[in-house]
């Protein structure tokens, strides 16, 4: 094995105690997922004094508002006071990275569902019923709903971006042979499973107290602060878990936290908003749909000399988060594949819809789906085998062929490796015989496999979020509270990081309790996101339990009269020289010989920076890897669909926790999938979102899963850079790994014209999408 | 006022809102807030709770929405949540199993799916992966992809121990019927809203408060009504439900007909159904999810005159019968004639459908029936196509073909079946049917389906029919093949 950096890998190996990172443990909340005694934001108990606050909402894409009364609302039953914009103290837009995005409508509606004014009313129902009475006068505007409206209008949230390698242009016009195309593929809705919830008390000093499903409670603190014009420290947060967040939780839990607690100010009571699913549907952002066009130049074996890529994502009606967003997509344009010469465009549509925002993968997936579509249309143009053209033009080791157009050497060339043991796991091959063979004698129902890889970037692109912080206490009994910066949304980081301080104290993790995320113990977090929770959580603590354990080790030293070398904690013990004494005794007797028990931690990630200006740098500490094979039976009469078998391989580093590691690449790989088949989003004329509950969008159920489902962490090999024991990030990464499905679905449909034909088949590729290919393919004309 | 048992205790309502939800009741009166809300209209399945009723004399166990349920339906059940599932302080080996098999991880579905699976676990001696994914098709989770969950299910079987409520079933049973006199209606009025709820126990009765409040919205399972409250925040004066009378409960096979009391749920008809029409099972099987089978009704399917409603192209196609029943009276009306146009059907002030009358297989004939939805399971169809066919000798010589989602009424397709009947049962027939369906629909574009796309699989469909039934080495359907 190479020689690490940083902590030796294979010294975990050798920890005795319960709970060691490595250790397949369970989710720490699981006894209480499953009892229903875990509590959610709307389930915390509530002061008797509670009000509930709903908001009302515009019906109208883009519209002047002329006048709001109210009148109604504030005569209704139970209802207790109402919020304008005119009542907020402080500062009135609550855009996470650039101005835009009003706490309510500010004399223009800007999209269908955009909150207006809210109710606070004695019970929830009222106050939704409430919510409904206003008397609103617009004067309707031309409203751009769609990417290609707000392009031809050059309507842009943000300036576009363009990333370079050498001249694309020249490349294109010398390449063997040239392959032109437009695509679009379609958002997603988060639909996490409990919708947004705040809960706001008003405590003393005019201060707030907000318990609220959130991944950035350090941002809702500030933009509270900001709203009612109040500082950060009478603002204290509490997030203990999101039942769900995937992104939809980054920014787009802070309107309704601030909502709660202006109405709290206003009306000297608690403060409760929970948006019913529907209207969270309406009033929240998703992952952005996008267009784009290509010309790719390749040679005859299907190695890619060029490629000119124009990116538009469809941003809605305000920037939030939409320039990392695309860029993302830009960065991940190039997947696993060397662009001898590229442009990468990136333009931030501006339309009257509702702001799009973070969903796990950030952009990244997009840029994904964009270059995989143009692997399997060169693999059709060739005619070779889709995974051999891929193979073709992954990164190589050596030479010119080892730096994306971004300029980020790739020093870690695991995706050959990997797709070439996934090929033989899932025997590729001789699938893709049979499948030819099958094919062949059924008429009706065809099938399709692809294997497609993932190379995703790990590091926040905006660089001062790469920071963490922990704080760790030690209690007289051995007890120990760990607190840091990350939020719980399911993925276990609660747990993972926890695994990190019982090993560095060498005590069982059931005595380590790590309690909920709070601005009044670790300051000035990062939202939990970009797949850092653990990368950046797990270090701070790390940080924080060495600083405590040093103290010990110190004392015991000193205490005992043993060299420094001789003394360590092991096994719930501390071990000095030839004598032992229990960890829970031992820092009684640190106590009462005046040592510190308790520690604040810290991280900040190394060797990263990204030049905008030039477009070069290295945005990323390191890329997480992977590779999935997906294997679809497809309908061509009616085309319904089912994904027979899929096999994965992720590379995760040195796992920290195996089973959580599998559960986050198996339910990305699925949520992926969701997005690219079934999932789909769709908008009136009116600009008013259709598909607004999980009766009419559908993420995946039960029966989608595939029946073969074979999921594997790709092993020995530890991250190379000084990650937390060398793993790697899970989180985002394997929703990529949905493209297989995706791809093998074009391939069941290409078998149509002998793999001759790539059919265009923007995703999500409903039922309908496949029969639409189907048909286009067969000369049958679309639909 | 009703009683239940929640849990082992009897409980009894008697204030309030008699058509709050029973999720509203128990998050909000009661402070039991393991059950979770996750949609407020039946889809997503965090809410699921568990019914058990006493029936012949032993304890049976349903999964149902609490979202969707109104409270007042509980009169004489026991309610079963997920906080009583732990006993003495250990966790229920379906909780144990869900903990072993890492099958929760943000935890918001999960009290919907051990419920669901508590549930599976009264009603099957082995766990097997279709019953599985049936059972739990209408619970959704977003993070896990749902294979531990699948592994929890088998493994939850294990080990083989006997739980509290199978220990004390005996007792639960004789605590049902101390609370249920089957033979009470039941009259709730909210003093304070006015808001009025009643559960007739005859047939009697019912057509006498129909009579009576001839604006009286029906509930049957409630699955579509709820969703006016919870969704359209809609509010009813009264409420009649129709789930505590006799004659609406039965399912009654004759030498020649199924008669299906309109109350009779899609759960408790499906093996009647299934045992003459086999070919329904499928169907049935992705009729919304087992916990709006469990509630939702057939009656309930024809009488809120949705296009969209899988069963109602099955009855046409099969030449069903309604029974109304308007006090003293009844009639009888083929359901193809029941429905007029949008939502608005042949039924009068007062009357109601008293059984749905399907009659037996006619030999020689062919049924089939075929729903495309974008998800297999727990979707509403872009278009569901049920087909009766005889041919003769190489020849059709009759053919009901009727479809939903293609109008704004389920209906037949006339001009197809005239395609059709007469021909040679052969591939230019089914050509001129495809064709000619394009004159009996003009489908509409929706969330759910283009119009296109509606009239092109349907057409499809026909050839799909073609080929099963004449080439039946030939794999035609995804499920089939799986």
């Amino acid at each position: 094995m190479r020689k690490l950096p940083g902590a030796d890998p294979q010294a975990l190996a050798g920890s005795a105690i319960h709970g060691a990172p490595g250790a397949d443990l369970k989710h720490e909340s699981a006894h209480k997922h499953v009892s229903g005694e875990a509590l959610y934001t709307d389930d915390m108990p509530t002061p008797a004094n509670v009000l509930h606050a709903y908001v009302g909402m515009s019906n109208k894409a883009h519209a002047r508002i002329n006048s709001m009364d109210l009148g109604a609302v504030l005569a209704a039953e139970g209802v207790h006071s109402v919020l304008t914009l005119d009542d907020v103290p402080g500062h009135t837009d609550i855009g996470p990275a650039f101005p835009g995005d009003p706490l309510l409508a500010d004399g223009v509606s800007q999209f269908w569902g955009q909150p207006l004014f809210a109710v606070a009313a004695s019970s929830y129902d009222l106050a939704r019923k409430a919510a409904l009475l206003a008397q609103v006068e617009y004067e309707e505007l031309a409203a751009d709903l769609s990417i290609e409206q707000g392009l031809a209008n050059d309507s842009f949230v943000r300036p576009s971006h363009t990333q370079q390698r050498g001249d694309a242009a020249a490349a294109l016009a010398q390449a063997a042979n040239v392959l032109r195309g437009e695509f679009r593929m379609g958002g997603q809705e988060h639909l996490y499973l409990e919708g947004q919830a705040s809960l706001v008390i008003p405590v003393e000093d005019g201060g707030i107290l907000l318990y609220t499903s959130n991944q950035n409670p350090s941002e809702i603190q500030k933009l509270i602060a900001e709203v009612l014009d109040i500082p950060m420290h009478l603002v204290t947060v509490d997030m203990r878990r999101m039942g769900g967040g995937f992104g939809g939780k980054e920014t787009n839990a802070n309107q309704w936290a601030c909502i709660a607690a202006l109405l709290a100010r206003k009306t000297g009571r608690p403060v409760k908003i929970r948006l019913a699913r529907a209207d969270d549907m309406t009033t929240t952002g998703k992952r952005h749909h996008f267009s784009g066009t290509y010309q790719v130049g390749f040679d005859d074996h299907g190695v890619i000399q060029a490629l000119d890529l124009e990116l538009a994502g469809g941003c809605g009606m305000s920037p939030d988060l939409s320039d990392a967003i695309v860029d993302r997509a830009m960065f991940h344009a190039d997947n696993a594949y060397f662009l001898p010469a590229a442009r990468v465009v990136g333009h931030r549509v501006k339309t009257n819809t509702v702001s799009n925002t973070a969903f796990r993968g950030f952009g990244g997936p997009q840029g994904m789906v964009a270059i995989e579509g143009i692997l399997d249309d060169i693999a059709r143009a060739v005619g070779r085998d889709p995974l051999a053209v891929r193979q073709a033009n992954f990164y190589g080791e050596e030479g010119e062929r080892n730096t994306t157009h971004y300029g980020q050497k790739i020093e870690q060339h695991i995706i050959p490796g990997l797709v070439q043991r996934l090929e033989q796991q899932s025997e590729y091959q001789a699938r893709r015989a049979a499948i030819i063979a099958f094919n062949r004698d059924s008429p009706v129902l065809k099938k399709g496999i692809a294997l497609t890889p993932v190379k995703f970037g790990i590091s926040f692109t905006l660089l001062h979020l790469n920071q963490a912080g922990a704080l760790l206490h030690v209690y007289t009994d051995g007890s120990i509270q760990l607190n840091h910066g990350g939020t719980e949304m399911g993925q276990g980081l609660y747990t993972k990081v926890a695994q990190v301080v019982a090993h560095e104290l060498q005590v069982d993790i059931e005595t380590i309790l790590c309690t909920s995320t709070r601005t009044d113990k670790v300051p000035n977090t990062s939202p939990t996101a970009a797949s850092s929770g653990t990368d950046l959580n797990g270090m701070a603590a790390r940080d924080a339990a060495c600083k405590i354990k040093s103290r010990l080790l110190a004392f015991a030293s000193e205490h005992f009269a043993v060299d420094v070398g001789a003394v360590r904690l092991h096994n719930n013990k501390l071990i000095a020289g030839e004598q032992e004494m229990a960890f829970a005794e031992f820092v009684q007797l640190a106590y009462l010989n005046r040592i510190s028990l308790s520690a604040t931690g810290y991280y900040r990630t190394p060797k990263i920076f990204y030049d905008r200006e030039k477009a070069q740098g290295r945005p990323f500490f390191y890329f997480a890897n992977g590779a999935a094979v997906s294997e679809v039976l497809v309908d061509t009469l009616t085309g319904e669909y089912k994904l027979l078998r899929a096999d994965i391989c992720q590379d995760v580093g040195q796992s920290l926790n195996p089973a959580i590691d599998i559960g986050q690449v198996e339910g990305a790989f699925i949520q992926g999938m969701g997005w690219l088949t079934t999932e789909e989003l769709v908008w009136g004329d009116d600009g008013r979102l259709q598909t607004v509950n999980p009766a009419s969008y559908k993420i995946p159920a039960i029966g989608d899963a595939p029946a073969e489902f074979n999921v594997e962490l790709l092993p020995d090999s530890p991250n190379v850079e000084a990650t937390i024991y060398h793993s790697k990030a899970v989180g985002e990464p394997p929703l990529m790994l949905g493209i297989s499905v995706w791809s093998a679905l074009r391939d069941a449909v290409s078998s149509l014209s002998d793999y001759r034909v790539s059919p265009r088949m923007d995703p999500p590729a409903t039922p309908e999408c496949v029969l639409r290919a189907v048909r286009e393919i067969s000369g049958e004309g679309g639909l | 006022m009703v009683r239940f048992l929640l849990n082992d205790s009897e409980h009894c309502v008697d204030s309030g809102n008699p058509h709050t939800s029973v999720l509203e009741y128990l998050r909000e009166r009661l402070q039991q807030v393991g059950t979770k809300e996750g949609c407020a209209s039946g889809d997503c399945g965090a809410c699921s709770v568990v019914l058990g009723e006493a029936i012949d004399g032993s304890m049976q166990y349903q999964a149902i929405n609490a979202c969707i349920t109104p409270l007042a339906t509980l009169q004489g059940k026991q309610l079963i949540t997920v906080e009583h599932l732990k006993r003495d302080g250990e966790l229920h080996p379906v909780q144990q199993a869900m903990v072993d098999c890492h099958g929760s991880q943000c935890g918001f579905c999960t009290p919907g799916f051990v419920m669901s699976m508590f549930a599976y676990r009264k009603n099957h001696q082995q766990p097997e992966r279709h019953s599985i994914i049936e059972a739990l098709g209408g619970n959704l989770c977003r993070c896990t992809g749902y294979r531990p969950i699948i592994d929890a299910a088998v493994q939850m079987y294990e080990p083989a121990v006997q739980d509290q409520f199978s220990a004390r079933a005996a007792a639960t049973v004789v605590a049902l019927q101390s609370i249920n006199d089957a033979e009470a209606d039941i009259n709730w009025t909210d003093p304070v809203s006015g808001k009025q709820y009643f559960a007739p126990c005859s047939l009697a009765s019912l057509s006498q408060l129909l009579l009576q409040y001839p604006e009286a919205s029906l509930v049957a399972g409630g699955t579509d009504l709820s969703l006016e409250l919870t969704q359209s925040l809609r509010e009813f004066d009264v409420l009649i439900y129709t789930g505590r009378v006799p004659e609406l409960l039965q399912v009654y096979t004759s030498a020649n007909e199924l008669e299906i009391g309109a109350a009779v749920s899609y759960s408790a008809c499906a093996e009647a159904l299934c045992a003459h029409y086999p070919e329904l099972r499928e169907l049935l099987e992705r009729l919304g999810s087992l916990q709006i089978r469990n509630q939702g009704t057939l009656g309930g399917n024809v009488a809120n005159a949705s296009p969209i409603g899988d069963m109602p192209p099955v009855l046409i196609a099969l030449g069903a019968r309604l029974v109304l029943r308007c006090g003293g009276d009844t009639r009888e009306i083929p359901v193809q004639d029941y429905f007029v146009s949008y939502k608005v059907t042949a039924q009068q002030p007062s009357e109601f459908i008293e059984r749905i009358v399907v009659p037996r297989p006619v030999p020689g004939y062919a049924f089939r029936v075929y729903k495309i939805s974008k998800r297999l399971e727990d979707d509403i169809s872009a278009t569901c196509g049920a087909f009766y066919l005889k041919v003769q000798a190489g020849v059709v010589v009759d053919a009901r073909i009727a479809f939903g989602g293609m109008a704004e009424i389920p209906r037949r397709a006339s001009h197809c079946e005239q395609a059709l009947i007469g021909q040679p049962w052969e591939e230019p027939a089914v050509d001129a049917a495809m064709l000619a369906l394009g004159n009996d629909f003009q489908p509409i574009s929706d969330f759910r389906a283009s119009a296109q796309y509606r009239l092109s699989v349907s057409q499809n469909l026909l050839r799909r029919l073609y080929l099963e039934l004449t080439h039946p080495g030939t794999a035609v359907r995804l499920d089939h093949y799986a």
